[in-house]
C-alpha cells in the first residue's frame, strides 16, 4: 500500500460515526465517544443523580460490591450530618441530599474505611463489617459512648 | 451559571457529582478524591484531558467512563498538549462564530501523574504554559509511576524505596531530592501555582476555584497518597495526607504571577518528619541504626525549606 493510500484510509479523528464524508478539524463533531448520558449532557452539574438519565456506558451503572470484603454501616442516631465522609470518600458512594446524609450506595462503595475513619462522631456514626454481616444486627450492636480517656 | 459553595461542607456537599463511582481505582486511592472535588467546586462545563496512569486506566475501561464531562484521553506525555489543543480550538471557533453554544462557560483541565508531569511530559507542560493557553493543570502526585508497578520518578523522594531505586543491603532507596516542579512551573511564566492537599478540602477546592478562574496557565501540584505503592492501610489515606501537611513534608502555598508567595496553611502543632515517614512502608527501612542519617538530614531539608518558603513570603519578590 502506497503512504497515499494509508493516509487517504486513515480515518482516525476524521471520521463522524455514520457520516459518509470526510470532514475538517473544524466540522467534527466527535470521533470515537462513550457518551455518559442518554439525552444531552447540558446542565448536567445542576442535576442530581436521580433526576439524571445515565447511558450504559457510563460506570454509574456498574457495579464494584464484589470488591468489597467489609463494608460501612451507618447509624442515623449519632451522625451529626457533617459531611466528612461525603467529602472524602474516593468512591462517590455517600449519599448526601440537601446537607444531609442519607446512607451509603453499596454499589460503588469499595469497603475502604476512609468514612469511617474522617467520622468525628463518639461513638462513630459509621463502622466496619464483615460484608456478609447482616445491618439490623450491625445497628443492634452498635459500641456505646467512649469516656475521653479512651479515645 | 453560580460557582458551588465552598463556604462550608455543608452547603459544600449540595454540589451534584460528576465524577461516578465504579471506576476502577484502588479503595481509598486519594486521585480520586482529588478529581471529584475539582468537578464538584464548579458549575462549568469542563474539558478535561487526563493522560495515562492510573486515573485514565481505572476510569476509562471500555465500554464504561466514568466521567459526566467532555473528557480526552492521550498518551502519557501529552495532557498539557490535549487541553492546550482544545482550549486553542475553543478560541478560534468563538472567533469564527462556529461554537453552537458559545455563551456557556467552560474550562480547560489536564490530569497527569508525577511520571507524566516531572518527566516524560514534562517539555509540553513547559510548552503549553509558555504559550500561555487559558488550562489550569493538576499534577497527581503520587510521587511514583504507581500504574506500571512503582519505578522512581524525579518527584520521589530521597530515601523512599521503588522498584527501580530499591532499598536493601548496600542501598537505602532513592538517591536524590524530589524536583521542584512549584518553583518551575512559577518560573515558567504560569499565572497561578498552588500546592494542595486533599485533606484540606476547603483549601484545596479554593485553590481550584482560583486556578480556574484565573486566565492563563495555572499549574496545581495536588499530594495524592498511594495506598498501594506508599503502603500503608485504605483506610488511613487521610490520617497519612494530614501527616503530610503537619510535619510540613508537603507545605500548602501558592504563587501568584511567579513572585507572590502565599503560604496558605500553618499547622497549628508541627510534628516531626519522622512521624510522617514511620506510617509508610515505603521508608520502614530507614528505621533501622544504619539509615538514621538519612532521617536526620530529611528533617534538615524540610526545615530549610519551610524556612525559604517563609522568607520568600515576606519578601514579595
Ligand atoms: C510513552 C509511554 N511510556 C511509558 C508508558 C507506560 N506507562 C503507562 S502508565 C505509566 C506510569 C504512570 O505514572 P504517573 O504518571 O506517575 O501516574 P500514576 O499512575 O502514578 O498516577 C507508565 C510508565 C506509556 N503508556 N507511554
Ligand atoms: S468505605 Fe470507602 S468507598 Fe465505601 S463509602 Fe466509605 S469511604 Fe466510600
Ligand atoms: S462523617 Fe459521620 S457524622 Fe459526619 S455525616 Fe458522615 S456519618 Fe454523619
Ligand atoms: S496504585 Fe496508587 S495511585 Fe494507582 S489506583 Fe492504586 S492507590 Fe491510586
Ligand atoms: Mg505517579
Amino acid at each position: 500500500m502506497s503512504i497515499g493510500n494509508m493516509l487517504s484510509n486513515d480515518k482516525r479523528g476524521m471520521i463522524e460515526i455514520g457520516a459518509e464524508k470526510k470532514v475538517g478539524w473544524d466540522e467534527v463533531t466527535h470521533g470515537v465517544v462513550l457518551h455518559s448520558f442518554e439525552d444531552d449532557a447540558t446542565n448536567v452539574s445542576s442535576r442530581k443523580a436521580e433526576d439524571r438519565n445515565y447511558a450504559k456506558f457510563s460506570s454509574y451503572v456498574a457495579t464494584v460490591a464484589s470488591w468489597r470484603v467489609v463494608k460501612p454501616v451507618y447509624n442515623r442516631d449519632i451522625c451529626i450530618d457533617c459531611q466528612n465522609c461525603w467529602v472524602y470518600c474516593p468512591d462517590t458512594s455517600i449519599i448526601s441530599r440537601d446537607k444531609q446524609m442519607l446512607g451509603i450506595d453499596y454499589d460503588h462503595c469499595k469497603g475502604c474505611g476512609v468514612c469511617v475513619e474522617v467520622c468525628p462522631t463518639n461513638p462513630k456514626s459509621l463502622l466496619m463489617f464483615a460484608e456478609l454481616h447482616n445491618l439490623e444486627d450491625a445497628i443492634a450492636s452498635w459500641p456505646e459512648k467512649k469516656k475521653k480517656e479512651e479515645n | 451559571m453560580a460557582i458551588t459553595s465552598t463556604k462550608n461542607l455543608k452547603e459544600f456537599s449540595t454540589a451534584n457529582d460528576r465524577f461516578e463511582g465504579a471506576h476502577l481505582l484502588c479503595p481509598g486511592c486519594a486521585h480520586s478524591m482529588i478529581v471529584r472535588e475539582l468537578m464538584n467546586c464548579t458549575d462549568d462545563n469542563l474539558v478535561i484531558a487526563t493522560n495515562t496512569g492510573c486515573l485514565e486506566v481505572s476510569t476509562a475501561v471500555y465500554p464504561y467512563t466514568s466521567w459526566d464531562t467532555s473528557w480526552i484521553h492521550i498518551g502519557f506525555e501529552n495532557a498539557a498538549t490535549a487541553a492546550a489543543g482544545a482550549e486553542a480550538m475553543y478560541k478560534a471557533r468563538k472567533r469564527k462564530g462556529t461554537l453552537k453554544n458559545p455563551d456557556a462557560p467552560v474550562k480547560f483541565v489536564a490530569f497527569g501523574g508525577d511520571g507524566s508531569t516531572y518527566d516524560i511530559g514534562f517539555q509540553w507542560l513547559s510548552g503549553a504554559v509558555e504559550r500561555g493557553h487559558d488550562f489550569t493543570y493538576i499534577c497527581l502526585d503520587n510521587e511514583n509511576y504507581a500504574n506500571t508497578g512503582g519505578q522512581r520518578s524525579s518527584s520521589t523522594p530521597i530515601g523512599a524505596n521503588t522498584t527501580t531505586a530499591p532499598a536493601g543491603r548496600v542501598s537505602y532507596g532513592k538517591k536524590e531530592n524530589k524536583k521542584d516542579m512549584m518553583a518551575i512551573m512559577a518560573a515558567n511564566g504560569a499565572s497561578y501555582v498552588a500546592q494542595v492537599a486533599p485533606n484540606k478540602w476547603k483549601n484545596m477546592a479554593q485553590a481550584f476555584q482560583k486556578a480556574l478562574a484565573t486566565e492563563g496557565p495555572c499549574y496545581i501540584n495536588a499530594i495524592s497518597a498511594c495506598t498501594t505503592e506508599w503502603k500503608f492501610d485504605s483506610k488511613d489515606t487521610i490520617h497519612v495526607s494530614d501527616l503530610a501537611t503537619d510535619s510540613l513534608v508537603f507545605p500548602l502555598y501558592e504563587i501568584i504571577d511567579g513572585h507572590e508567595l502565599n503560604i496558605t496553611y500553618r499547622p497549628k502543632n508541627v510534628i516531626p518528619v519522622r512521624d510522617y515517614l514511620a506510617a509508610q512502608g515505603r521508608f520502614r527501612h530507614l528505621f533501622k541504626p544504619e539509615n538514621e542519617h538519612v532521617l536526620i538530614e530529611w528533617q534538615k531539608r524540610v526545615d530549610a525549606n519551610w524556612e525559604r518558603l517563609q522568607r520568600r513570603e515576606e519578601a514579595r519578590v
